[in-house]
């Protein structure tokens, strides 16, 4: 459930209870501690636990199967609305012929992205998070016993349209590309730095919009260099094919860098 | 963000931990958070109270060791504070920033009994 990080109905979260926390606490390991063994049942453990080690155990799982398969395997993360589903879909009626794809979807409710990809013609598990704003690598692996994805094909997990949780959830996927359209406002690179910082691509999309909106197409990509230096950059739109063709050479590219390790 | 989430799998934790360490209560619990680990403390908190009510860490005291974010800057060659993902350096002005500390999220021990 997440009621705290706003990604589901725009709560805001705000509250002001006191803590009776001492928030200077100073912390030091080792001797420094004053409880007496033996005396008090009071006791100190010490377990240095990542606290997402559990769903990066069940990542890693999942790139070992995606590695010994020759796959592919992309988080496609975005706001809300940003045509995720339409990039998806063009997309694979254009590959779907030379390359075997399937499709995760997650969303919070409803089948209908998963009807829209399988209408092209591939297989598409579609996984509802509920209350949940994120996919987790859990949640990935059993889809992918049910999937059954085959050897050397792309997989595309379409996240949560959610700029924040998904960035800290390691699905196993080779990258993670972000989506962002033009019609959201070139800052959002530097409002949501931690999802810019965590992918490895982003595709300004919808670019055929441009002629009608303020969009600073050259400052958004600053922001988004700013926030993460490496990040790669594709300008496109989904609906009139206008930069398509530089995106599937990136896809073909990557999935090829797959299936020779995999060879 | 999803702080709950992150508040769940603490409990997790600490209820895995309980049957190998025996301990039946947790008073405290150490957590190293990160300056770039994207958690909102407050928030934390909050879930954290929520999260624990009625588990073996119902009223548990949270204490939050906050690690500072640190990249390495490559025209400066060396390794810098941040304090957000999109900070500039703060001595040459690049952003030619590579983090590589500071978006840990930890616990780090526990008081039981």
């Amino acid at each position: 459930m997440c009621g705290i990080c706003g990604c589901g109905e725009g709560h805001s979260h705000s509250h002001d209870h006191d803590h009776p926390h001492d928030h200077n606490h100073e912390h030091e390991h080792g001797a420094a501690h004053s409880h007496a063994p033996g005396l008090s049942p009071v006791r100190m453990v010490q377990i240095e636990q990542d606290i997402l080690a559990k769903n990066n155990r069940y990542a890693t799982e999942n790139r070992r199967y995606f590695g010994e398969r020759g796959m592919l395997a992309l988080n496609l993360v975005s706001s809300p609305g940003s045509g995720k589903t339409t990039l998806l879909t063009e997309t694979i009626v254009r590959l779907k012929d030379d390359i075997d794809i399937a499709v995760i979807e997650g969303d919070q409710q409803t089948a209908r992205d998963a009807e829209r990809i399988r209408a092209t013609g591939v297989p598409a598990l579609q996984i509802n998070t509920g209350k949940g704003c994120h996919l987790d690598a859990h949640r990935v692996g059993h889809a992918l016993e049910h999937l059954q994805p085959k050897d050397r094909s792309l997989l595309f997990i379409e996240n949560v349209g959610n700029l924040v949780c998904p960035s800290a959830f390691d699905l196993g996927e080779a990258h993670k590309v972000v989506i962002l359209s033009v019609t959201e406002g070139e800052d959002k690179p530097v409002k949501y730095p931690d999802m810019f910082h965590a992918a490895d691509l982003m595709i300004l999309n919808k670019i055929d919009l441009l002629p009608y909106l303020d969009f600073d197409s050259e400052q958004c990509i600053q922001y988004a260099k700013q926030v993460n230096p490496r990040i790669k950059i594709l300008s496109l739109s989904a609906k009139t094919g206008e930069g398509m063709d530089n995106w599937l050479r990136w896809l073909k590219a990557e999935l090829e860098l797959q299936r020779i390790a995999y060879a | 963000m999803h702080e709950m989430s992150l508040c769940e799998s603490i409990l997790q934790v600490l209820e895995q931990q309980a049957e190998a360490q025996q301990y039946r209560k947790v008073k405290t619990v150490w957590l190293e958070i990160g300056a770039l680990a994207g958690v909102e403390i407050d928030a934390l908190r909050f879930s954290f109270d929520v999260v624990t009510q009625g588990s073996l860490a119902d009223q548990a005291r949270l204490e939050i060791i906050e690690a500072p974010g640190q990249a390495w800057c490559m025209p400066c060659g060396r390794n810098v504070v941040v304090q957000q993902l999109y900070d500039l350096c703060p001595h040459c002005g690049s952003h030619q920033l590579q983090v590589n500390s500071g978006d840990q999220m930890r616990i780090k021990e526990l008081e039981v009994e």
